[in-house]
């Protein structure tokens, strides 16, 4: 199968693909090295990219000056929160679709699906006024049931699609040794699907954590998350871009290397399993 | 494919997954149309009546809803341009075998998992300020006026702002797709003396059609729903220039409380997004199948 | 003690009826093959039974007492998949000793039993793996432990060799055989291999589109079959099926003669006369297929070697105790005689 690849071919490939993949990860790598710049040399023209004073300042003055704990406890409560609610809802009703399929599971999974579709924006309007009169504004609690509501066809769909992979045979077999549901979910089901379920997981926790649109528009600051909290930076404290920097730094870097080890698990939630 | 007792608890076990969504659909679906419907804005409370159609009407000959509509369009497209053709570039040479391979897959996807009002502040500030910005400072190299991004080309702005973010997508679905691609088939065709263009036009890319066409739905999805790297760079300007629908619902519902005009607005943008729905339900419905 | 009895089972998905209606007698020991083409029904009879799925209709008596609507697991059967169904996450111990867990057995017992049912499986030094680190043949002699522990009122298999290769395949056959004579369980055994059937059942089941068309011993089956499918379905190579002229000659719709009962010369003359095309020499028998002037092809089976290539002409001839004669229905004309 494998052929003999050129040194030199090998060698032109690794300097192009080196290029191109330091390009496109330059932004976060400069956003990292300025949130170690004191403020005067992160606007600095020329710019200095690794012979400047190495500072940790910038992540003291952000926790001291705008409670970033506050923020990121937020981030977490709400990402974690709205993942679990959802893996409760979501696995018995993955269970269901994929090991006792009717006729309508199909239709089921693509109206799921096509809720999805809907657009934020659409149903903004009521959403807003619904939190403001249920007292649900810059709430954590409200922000979970939306996140939650929002990803749930996505957990749903990841479950589904890892559970069809778990043959129905080994089900069948722990049926006929005596195992009741509840067993069968618990001793089978679960241990075989605890892979699926943990990337599941994953890409609800960066998905949630990433959430940019129900966040800014229905919290303020008592229930903000990161995202909504970097958006203060727009204006007038973008002038600190090292601040900005550290804060963004932050904010990204637990995500980031979620989604490294994710990644491939990723493609398939994110396409809904049409491609794997 | 089973008994009638597994049947039941597997209904029981579905419904409050159905429920919910029932629940989240319909509630602020019908009350978006309801609205829509009326004469309602915040700053005038009690004072809402039926307007019949009134809304619409005001919505979409409202100069700044073509100018949304256009700035959509503009931003989808060019948001997909970008990101199919380098993402397709950009798995092809991801798949050579090189050194550091894997690393640099990681460096390449990493972009998508950074937050949006991250990497829009991050570009805004870092890289396309007129003064201190990276830009600047490479076109001063070269001995060219520094321009100001954000404020002389808002759009195309946020266009490389965001498809900075959807290239890694783009990248990894393609790559998974072509990784899937049988090597048996390619050395087929090599035996049958086809090149690694012709490889490329007759294997490579009808297999990867599928996943081109996925990644064009979903990012469509998403890409019709940017709004926070708006809010955080340009707020929709300067005048209209960098508004596209959703920024337009969000600032004419709570920067105008015009609770009708923005449901109008918002009954547009669900027609609009389920055009695209339509067909990528087809898709994954037809792969549901197979 | 394990007898089943079907009494007019149906089983139909929506509209569509996958078993018209069965009724089958097992007795208690008995080795049972339910065998047919795919898609003929054998794997949903065997999973009604079971209690995998629900009968549309009919009863299902194990034992005599009415075991239509009770779960599976109560059942007192043991199943065995085709994918063997082994828990991946589960060591070789506990995948046997799951049944005997959910039966609530104590720790003992279930540790004497799991140990015991390795010993006649040869599985006792591999009690400590997961069934990804073993070999076909090995999973499925777990499978088979899963179903002995239980010591069921009997064991349904559910094509449990397809997965492995045709080496194995044989050994396999082998050992279910002889697990039977030493647990003496009642055992219904799917297959779509007539092979697999003829070697190991005391009684065949053969069905077609999800009816029973003949049940009886192997040898039965072979000598006697009640109908062209039977006729075509039992035997290898396959029964001649003959119709036209030549079957009319003998008083009927269709004939059929066995490859191996065809009297073959290469000179003498005979009933029919052909063209000898494919040869295949298998040491012990040799195979002709033959064209035969008016009949169209015939095969012919030869035991031992014999020199004959293709081209060269034959004379068959089929003796007359040994033809099969049926019907314009399909059912055979048994002699008056």
């Amino acid at each position: 199968m494998a052929r003999a690849v050129t040194r030199r071919r090998k060698l032109a490939f690794t300097l192009v693909g080196w290029t191109i993949g330091l390009t496109l990860f330059f932004p976060i790598l400069w956003a990292i090295l300025t949130s170690f710049k004191s403020e005067g040399e992160a606007i600095a023209s020329p710019p200095s990219f690794l012979f400047f004073h190495w500072t940790l300042e910038n992540y003291a003055e952000v926790q001291a000056r705008s409670d970033y704990l506050l923020y990121a406890l937020n981030s977490v409560v709400i990402s974690l929160g709205s993942t679990g609610l959802g893996l409760l809802v979501a696995i018995p009703a993955a269970w269901s679709m994929a090991f006792a399929p009717s006729k309508r599971t199909k239709d089921i999974l693509m109206w799921m699906l096509s809720t999805k579709m809907l657009p934020p924006v659409g149903v903004l309007v009521p959403i807003y006024l619904l939190f403001r009169d249920f007292g649900l504004l810059d709430t954590r609690g409200g922000l979970v049931a939306v996140l939650m509501l929002m990803n749930l066809p996505i957990i749903v769909w990841m479950l589904y699609t890892y559970f069809k992979e778990i043959p129905g045979e080994i089900l069948e077999a722990a049926r006929m040794d005596g195992a009741t549901l509840a067993k069968e979910i618990v001793h089978v089901l679960a241990p075989m699907a605890v892979p699926g379920i943990a990337s599941t997981v994953l890409l609800n926790i960066i998905l949630a954590w990433n959430e940019a649109f129900w966040t800014l528009n229905l919290t303020a600051s008592d229930a903000a998350p990161l995202s909504a909290f970097i958006a203060s930076y727009s204006s007038p404290e973008g002038l600190f871009w090292a601040k900005l920097s550290a804060a963004s730094t932050l904010a990204i870097a637990p995500i980031l290397v979620m989604g490294w080890f994710s990644q491939k698990q990723l493609v398939r939630g994110l396409t809904f399993g049409a491609v794997k | 494919m089973a008994t009638l007792h597994t049947r039941t608890t597997a209904r029981f076990m579905l419904s409050p997954a159905v429920l919910l969504l029932l629940v989240w659909m319909i509630v602020p679906l019908g009350m978006t149309l309801y609205f829509s419907f009326l004469r309602y804005n915040l700053l005038m409370p009690g004072m809402e009546a039926f307007a019949g159609i009134e809304n619409y009407q005001f919505f979409l000959t409202d100069p700044a809803f073509m100018d949304a509509l256009v700035n959509t369009l503009l931003l989808v497209g060019g948001v997909l341009l970008i990101t199919v053709v380098g993402g397709v570039f950009l798995a092809l040479l991801i798949d050579q075998p090189f050194w550091g391979q894997g690393i640099v897959r990681l460096l390449v996807i990493s972009p998508f998992f950074v937050m949006p009002t991250v990497s829009a502040l991050v570009w805004k500030n870092m890289f396309m300020h007129p003064v201190n910005g990276l830009f600047a400072w490479v076109a001063r190299g070269f001995g060219l006026a520094p321009i100001d991004w954000l404020a002389s080309v808002p759009l195309l702005s946020i266009v490389i702002i965001v498809a900075w973010g959807w290239l890694p997508f783009a990248t990894l679905i393609i790559l998974t797709a072509l990784q899937s691609l049988d090597q048996e088939q390619k050395e087929a065709a090599e035996m049958d003396g086809a090149g690694a263009l012709s490889i490329f036009a007759y294997i490579t890319l009808p297999h990867l059609a599928r996943a081109l066409t996925v990644v064009v739905l979903i990012e469509t999805i998403f890409l019709l729903s940017v709004f926070a790297e708006i809010l955080v760079t340009t707020n929709g300007g300067p005048g209209t220039a960098s508004t596209n629908i959703p920024y337009l619902i969000y600032a004419q519902a709570l920067l105008q409380y015009d609770i009708g005009g923005a449901s109008a607005g918002g009954v547009v943008a669900i027609v609009l997004a389920n055009i695209v729905a339509v067909f990528l339900i087809r898709m994954i419905g037809k792969n549901l199948e197979a | 003690m394990g007898a089943i009895t079907l009494d007019k089972v149906t089983k139909a998905f929506g509209t569509m009826a996958v078993i018209p209606g069965v009724d089958l007698e097992i007795a208690d020991g008995e080795f049972v093959v339910f065998v047919g083409p795919s898609g003929c029904g054998k794997s949903t009879l065997l999973r009604l039974i079971a209690g995998l799925e629900d009968v549309t209709s009919g009863a299902i008596r194990i034992d005599g007492s009415d075991a239509t609507r009770v779960a599976p697991a109560r059942r007192r059967l043991a199943m065995v998949f085709q994918s063997y169904a082994l828990y991946p996450h589960m060591s070789v111990y506990n995948n046997i000793a799951f049944p005997l867990k959910m039966a609530g057995q104590d720790k003992a017992t279930i540790r004497r039993k799991v140990e015991g049912a390795a010993r006649i499986l040869n599985l006792t030094d591999y009690l400590e793996r997961r069934p990804g680190q073993l070999s076909g043949g090995q999973r499925q002699r777990v499978a088979i432990g899963r179903a002995i522990v239980r010591e069921p009122a009997a064991f349904l298999f559910d094509e449990p060799l397809s997965n492995l290769d045709a080496a194995l395949r044989v050994n396999m056959r082998l050992e279910i055989s002889e697990l039977h004579q030493s647990l003496k369980t009642t055992m219904i055994y799917v297959t779509h291999d007539q092979v697999e059937a003829m070697t190991m059942a005391d009684k065949i089941v053969v069905l077609n589109a999800g009816r029973i068309e003949q049940v009886g011993s192997p040898l039965e089956l072979y000598n006697r079959p009640a109908n062209v499918f039977v006729a075509g379905f039992i035997g290898s190579p396959k029964m001649n099926l003959l119709e036209g002229a030549a079957a009319e000659r003998h008083g009927a719709a269709t004939i059929g003669i066995r490859p191996e009962h065809l009297e073959v010369s290469t000179g003498a003359g005979g009933e029919w006369s052909g063209v000898v095309g494919v040869v295949e020499h298998l040491g012990s028998d040799t195979f002709l297929h033959v064209q035969v002037e008016g009949l169209g092809p015939v095969t012919a089976r030869v035991g031992g070697e014999l020199d004959i290539r293709h081209g060269s002409r034959v004379w068959l001839t089929p003796p007359p105790e040994r033809l099969h004669r049926f019907g314009a229905d399909g059912q055979a004309i048994r002699q008056a005689a």
